[in-house]
């Protein structure tokens, strides 16, 4: 039976570019959260957000001037990601004239809502103008779905399969999973899956649009704007980045020398059908179950193996229904519940990157024993006060192996990975 | 404008598209912008596009089709600056 691990990641994000700078800001409480003054300027309710820091400098570093005519922040970031998790995986970064292709590496990097930025500053107004001729050849590369994973690819020479999955907020662990029935099935030795999202106002005033979904009362305090399971918790704050891992057979890895982070035991995708309760932006609790009790099942562990969670948990309404959505699923008592903790109260939330980002925490976790403090929830939601032990406020050393990872998305979908630490 | 400074303009203007480093060092006129030196024949809009721009001229569709060399460019650009 093929056993699938990970021998590679990559990160930026909100807070950190590289795994030595994420794993310190995770275990230090670093926020990435800061407020944008053209938030304020374009009127919206929330005016802070997570754009990863120093990428007018970084991409020209890993990229052409050429290559840069042809990419909007979701294909920077997650070609950045991409690109650290390949050389961490102990390849080598094609010179121009390698004409190499790695027909057993694959790719699955989705992204939720894709290249909005170049639709909105160029596609759109060169369109209405009547100057579709000045609109140069790059518009379809940018804005297909397949923008991110198409970019990367060929930056690499993959041989595999190289898509782009989308499912709103819960695409990049989406990917991850779907990765691993990839390599499962035998199809191929090696995926490069996460997810991306761009940074970019029109995103990010859809959201806003919804009224209540953003946080909005703390423009003033950007770090403390991010508050899963926190009384005051209103809202999410968006973010962007990406998170790319390299899943691998084992066999491949082990034949490669390959370093091992964790193993994946198994995982699961489902919908809850948009009904009992569910609907296009709300998860039907019985989908959620659903989900985690077939990603158990599924890793041939028993629901009390789980010793830590990694959470979807965003800062709006919905994390006290999460958290009983997993109690309910793995039938445990409050004092019985796993660790739990949010790395969106130091990122935000990154939407179609989330998962992908997410699960590169999960996995340093993992690997180096410890679970990253969750920030902002000194007032904890009156529900989930009964919780309060198993909430790591505070970083903990935590030698945990097996770890849960859940994403849900608009949509009613729900996406659900199991981590455990490799001990050889 | 000398026929030398639409020359090196043209160059210019191509070199971040090239894929060749070899063949631009003794480019020419009678260098051949994709086989030559490697430019991916999706990006030949972009570099009328910079050419339009820059010299204040429009290309039409067929006379851009015209252009496989480097020479084709900078006779193309030239009869366009002396119209």
């Amino acid at each position: 039976m093929t056993r699938v691990v990970i021998t590679g990641m990559g990160v930026i994000s909100a807070n950190a570019h590289g795994l030595d700078e994420f794993e310190t800001a995770l275990k230090n409480g670093v926020s990435g959260i800061r407020y944008y003054e053209k938030l304020k300027e374009l009127g919206f309710s929330c005016q802070v957000g997570g754009i990863p820091q120093g990428v007018e400098e970084l991409k020209r570093e890993y990229f052409s001037e050429e290559a840069l005519m042809a990419m909007n922040s979701s294909m920077l970031y997650a070609s950045i990601a991409a690109m650290d998790c390949w050389k961490d995986a102990g390849f080598s970064l094609p010179t121009p004239s390698d004409e190499t292709i790695h027909w057993e590496t694959g790719a699955v990097i989705g992204t939720g809502i894709g290249g909005i930025d170049t639709l909105g500053e160029k596609v759109i107004p060169l369109i209405n103008a009547g100057k579709v001729r000045r609109l140069g050849s790059t518009a379809v590369e940018q804005t297909m779905g397949s923008a991110a994973s198409a970019r990367i690819g060929g930056f690499l020479g993959l041989g595999g399969q190289v898509t782009s999955n989308s499912s709103a907020c819960t695409t990049g662990t989406e990917a991850l999973v779907n990765a691993y029935y990839m390599i499962k099935e035998g199809r191929v030795e090696r995926v490069l899956a996460g997810g991306s999202e761009g940074s970019s106002h029109y995103i990010w005033g859809s959201f806003d649009a919804m009224r209540g979904v953003l946080s909005s009362k703390y423009n003033d305090q950007p770090e403390k704007a991010s508050r899963p399971m926190s009384a005051s918790a209103a809202g999410f704050v968006p973010s962007s980045g990406a998170g790319i891992l390299m899943l691998e057979s084992l066999e491949s890895a082990k034949k490669r020398g390959a370093k091992i982070y964790a193993e994946i035991l198994g995982g699961h995708v489902n919908c809850g059908g948009q009904r009992n309760g569910g609907s296009i932006t709300a998860p039907n609790p019985e989908g959620v179950v659903r989900c985690v009790r077939k990603a158990i099942e599924n890793s041939g562990i028993r629901p009390q193996d789980i010793e830590a969670i990694n959470g979807h948990l965003t800062a709006t309404m919905a994390d006290p229904i999460e958290i009983k959505n997993w109690q309910r699923a793995l039938e445990c008592s409050e004092r019985d519940f796993p660790y739990i903790n949010s790395t969106k109260s130091l990122i935000g939330h990154g939407l179609g990157a989330a998962g992908g980002i997410e699960c590169v925490a999960a996995a340093l976790q993992l690997k180096n024993g410890f679970l990253h403090g969750s920030v902002n929830c000194e007032d904890l939601h009156p529900e989930l006060e009964a919780f309060s032990e198993r909430i790591v406020r505070k970083t903990i050393e935590k030698d945990v192996r097996i770890l849960a990872k859940a994403s849900f998305g608009f949509g009613d979908v729900n996406g659900m990975l199991i981590m455990k630490k490799w001990e050889g | 404008m000398e026929q030398q400074e639409v020359f090196s303009k043209v160059v210019e203007i191509i070199t971040p598209f090239s894929k060749n480093e070899e063949a631009l060092k003794s480019v020419s006129n009678d260098t051949n912008i994709l086989k030559d030196l490697g430019v991916n024949s999706a990006r030949l809009v972009d570099i009328i596009l910079a050419f339009e721009d820059h010299f204040d001229i429009e290309v039409d569709d067929d006379s851009a089709d015209k252009v496989q060399t480097i020479g084709n460019a900078v006779e193309l650009i030239a009869a366009k600056l002396s119209a």
